[in-house]
């Protein structure tokens, strides 16, 4: 290997305190490498904090929301025309029988103000989100007997103005455009001077639904944390039993002979099999045999499990190897049983490995779409945040990585901003579950 | 132990929830990434309005959707499959195989495709003959068919600026891709002489065979990289023309039209695509875009008809509806859809 075993020691002149030639030679390469090895990282450190600040600056604009404040007059002769206030007949008035109440409103906004615009009053309207019908629809059966007041409410703007206040849309940007005008953009800023539109923070980004095409503005990634939150309690609750007994099993009691092998060869390459493979398993074991319903998470969790199986038994078979022997000779030195060792002595030992392992394994399971597009759930899934948690496991849910795809599929440039809003909540999840995993190696594991 | 216990409730959970398969109470919708966003309105409208769960929308493209709907009748399969082109023969009969075999086909509108390019460069007045001439795989040279010789835009046309052609096309699994090659590549193809000499030399042992092998022959695009097929959405169609300027690519007006800031969109036959333009049948391309619903499900699914129903009415596809406004080219003929779709009335026409 060294130099110097190659033909005996070269004779040594001079003094020791001076470098001979071939020292130097070895010290300038042993510090060139050195230098490889910070350049790499640096490239390294370059590359995530490019990502990272892509991801932030692009992403940031999603937790920000434009809202315009207005008060509607729930007028009696246009939502309940009998006046009985019945329930059923309240909701044969659909949204588009909302739609003029939301103009009326505006209108009268601009006179208490006195905005002056030549804008006509449905151009104004177009401001607004296509969501506000709905949000005062919804208000309105649930409130019935607030028919005929006149009451505060908070509506978004439509994702044009949101663009606009968030300078993503420009007078120049929009010169083709057919969903806003210049005019309405200066309505827009007659109303900010007014204090009618504000920028906030957007809750509903973090906890609401997903919306469609038309209204990125109310689009939020909420219920596809709650699907993916499902998905990852069925990958728990099944991949860790299974995935740990089988490990001990094999490791611990399991013959060595050639099927013990031939296990051990397949399981190596499970874990190694495109997750997309066992999308397509589910779709022919979970949803076609098994007649379990399309879109929902428990399917998703079970394919996920299946891909996380893998993971968990190499992991925990390596923590449990590590376990030294000596611990299970003492163990049955003093008269425990092979399983009473097992479970007494070693398991407690290699619990923190088999924790990182599935932690590691749960965050790899929440990041993949592949295996959800053919189970159903990817796409538009919006079911509204009290049913999609009622509704469990069997109701169609979507996942997080799964929205962000969807997101970033759509035309209107603001779905873009929400998919890399997406990306920050995802990353977060993600880096709490790897530092817990780290934590929890760092303060439980042994060396011997 | 813990362990003990936790496999034990594992194993009761799936036991539990493999003798469930509750019956599925939301509607299951699949296809075009086209009629997508049309889909995804209608469904979320339909949540909102009605106290059905909200209808659940997945893309993936027409023939891909269509597939899923043939694979059989029962819950475990989809409801309605959305296409941006009609069911062909083919695909009924492997409907017809599986056992779905009463289809109602429901038309929502139309659609235009549109041609674009980086909004910072060149600008095209294209027709018909000039992307067949761009994208063939044989076009006429002097009188004989020969491989397509030209490079650059120029080589087409003389108007257009000297910039090497790259299109960018959508993928064969999408249904924009066959009108694509029916109202643009084929009409090119017969006005400029091409399809006369390959009817001349097409193989077939009767005319209407040979005519099917020249228009086959017709649509062959060149391989050699100057036309990309692709595979996914439009936003991807929009990325590869923001890294490359001189590209063109193909697609909805909708998409268009919402990313007006960075596209320019070309002219066909000197008529300027818009709702208006294709509503009138000026803009030659444009084609009609369907759901397709299975008669069997209705009843059993709840709200399927209402949702059918729901997508066709006046207040939703209608000239001044959602859909309208986002870019779909309302069906003159929307109550006759309007009548079908109340009778249930299946393709074929019996029963």
């Amino acid at each position: 290997m060294s130099d110097i075993s190659q033909n005996g020691a070269p004779k040594r002149t001079g003094s020791l305190l001076s470098k001979d030639a071939r020292t130097a030679k070895r010290n300038r390469a042993e510090s060139r490498f050195k230098l490889y090895g910070i350049l790499a990282i640096a490239v390294g450190l370059l590359m995530l904090v490019t990502l990272v600040y892509n991801i932030v600056s692009r992403g940031t604009g999603a937790f920000t929301q434009t809202f315009v404040t207005l008060e509607v007059t729930l007028s009696e002769d246009k939502l309940d025309k009998k006046g009985n206030r019945n329930l059923d007949e309240i909701k044969k008035v659909s949204t588009f029988g909302y739609a003029p109440l939301i103009k009326d409103a505006i209108g009268k906004e601009v006179e208490k103000l006195g905005i002056q615009t030549d804008l006509p009053a449905k151009k104004q309207a177009a401001i607004l989100s296509k969501s506000a019908a709905a949000q005062l629809r919804d208000y309105v059966i649930a409130n019935p007997d607030k028919i005929g007041d006149t009451v505060e409410f908070r509506f978004l703007t439509n994702s044009r103005v949101d663009g606009y206040m968030k300078d993503r849309v420009s007078r120049d940007s929009i010169a083709n455009d057919k969903s806003i005008s210049p005019a309405q953009l200066d309505f827009v800023d007659q109303l900010v001077a007014e204090g009618v539109i504000v920028k906030s923070f957007n809750l509903d980004f973090i906890f609401g639904a997903d919306a469609s095409d038309q209204r990125p503005e109310a689009a939020g990634i909420g219920v596809s944390m709650i699907g993916s939150l499902f998905m990852m309690l069925v990958v728990l609750v099944l991949a860790l039993p299974i995935g740990v007994a089988a490990s001990i099993y094999l490791e611990e009691f399991a013959p060595k002979n050639w099927i013990t092998d031939v296990i051990e060869v397949n399981i190596s390459n499970l874990a190694a099999v495109p997750s997309i493979v066992y999308g397509i398993l589910g779709l022919a074991v979970f949803i076609n045999y098994m007649h379990l319903p399309m879109s929902a998470p428990l399917v998703g969790g079970l394919v996920l499990t299946l891909m996380t199986l893998p993971t968990i038994i190499i992991s925990t078979r390596a923590s449990l190897k590590a376990v030294p022997p000596s611990i299970r000779d003492a163990a049955l030195g003093v008269g425990a049983s092979k399983m009473q060792s097992v479970f007494h002595h070693v398991l407690p030992l290699a619990a923190p490995g088999i924790l990182t392992g599935t932690i590691i394994g749960l965050a790899q399971a929440l990041g993949e779409t592949a295996p959800l597009l053919l189970i159903g759930m990817v796409g538009f899934i919006a079911s509204n945040a009290p049913d999609s948690v009622a509704g469990g496991l069997l109701s169609p849910n979507s996942a997080m990585p799964a929205q962000i795809y969807e997101w970033a599929k759509r035309a209107d440039p603001a779905f873009y901003e929400r998919a890399w809003g997406g990306i920050i909540i995802l990353l977060i999840f993600l880096v709490t579950m790897n530092t817990v995993a780290v934590i929890l190696r760092r303060r439980f594991e042994r060396r011997w | 132990m813990s362990f003990v216990k936790l496999s034990a409730s594992a194993l009761a959970i799936a036991a539990v929830s493999a003798t469930a398969a509750a019956a599925r109470d939301q509607v299951q919708v699949a296809g075009s990434s086209t009629v997508l966003p049309y889909a995804s309105i209608v469904a979320e409208a339909f949540g909102e309005n009605f106290d059905f769960p909200t209808p659940v929308v997945e893309s993936g493209g027409s023939s891909a959707g269509l597939k899923r709907f043939c694979e059989g009748v029962g819950e475990n399969t989809i409801d309605v499959a959305n296409a941006s082109r009609k069911i062909k023969d083919k695909e009924i009969k492997a409907c017809a195989e599986n056992g779905v075999t009463d289809i109602i086909e429901v038309r929502i509108g139309y659609d235009g495709i549109v041609f674009a390019s980086d909004i910072a460069g060149n600008s095209y007045e294209f027709t018909p003959d000039d992307w067949f001439l761009a994208l063939s795989d044989k076009v006429m040279v002097d009188g004989q068919l020969a491989d397509n010789p030209n490079v650059t835009w120029a080589d087409v046309n003389p108007n257009f600026p000297a910039v090497d052609i790259q299109a960018f096309i959508p993928g064969t699994k999408h249904g924009t891709r066959e009108v694509f090659e029916d109202k643009v590549i084929l009409a090119g193809c017969e006005h400029t002489g091409a399809f006369d000499a390959l009817l001349a030399t097409a193989e077939g042992d009767s005319d209407k065979a040979k005519k099917k092998a020249a228009e086959k022959a017709c649509i062959a695009l060149r391989t050699d990289g100057k036309s990309v097929d692709i595979d996914g959405d439009y936003t991807e169609t929009l990325a590869r023309i923001e890294s490359n300027k001189d590209g063109i690519g193909v697609f909805g007006l909708a998409f268009y039209e919402n990313n007006t800031d960075k596209l320019q969109v070309a002219t066909m036959s000197d008529i300027v695509p818009s709702t208006e333009s294709i509503a009138t049948g000026e803009y030659p391309v444009s084609r009609p875009l369907f759901f397709y619903v299975k008669k069997a499900h209705i009843g059993v699914i709840p709200g399927l008809k209402e949702y059918a129903e729901f997508f066709v009415a006046d207040e939703i596809a209608g000239p001044d509806g959602p859909l309208a406004e986002y870019g779909l080219v309302s069906d003159p003929e929307l109550s006759d859809t309007q009548g079908a779709v109340a009778d249930e009335a299946v393709l074929g026409g019996n029963s």
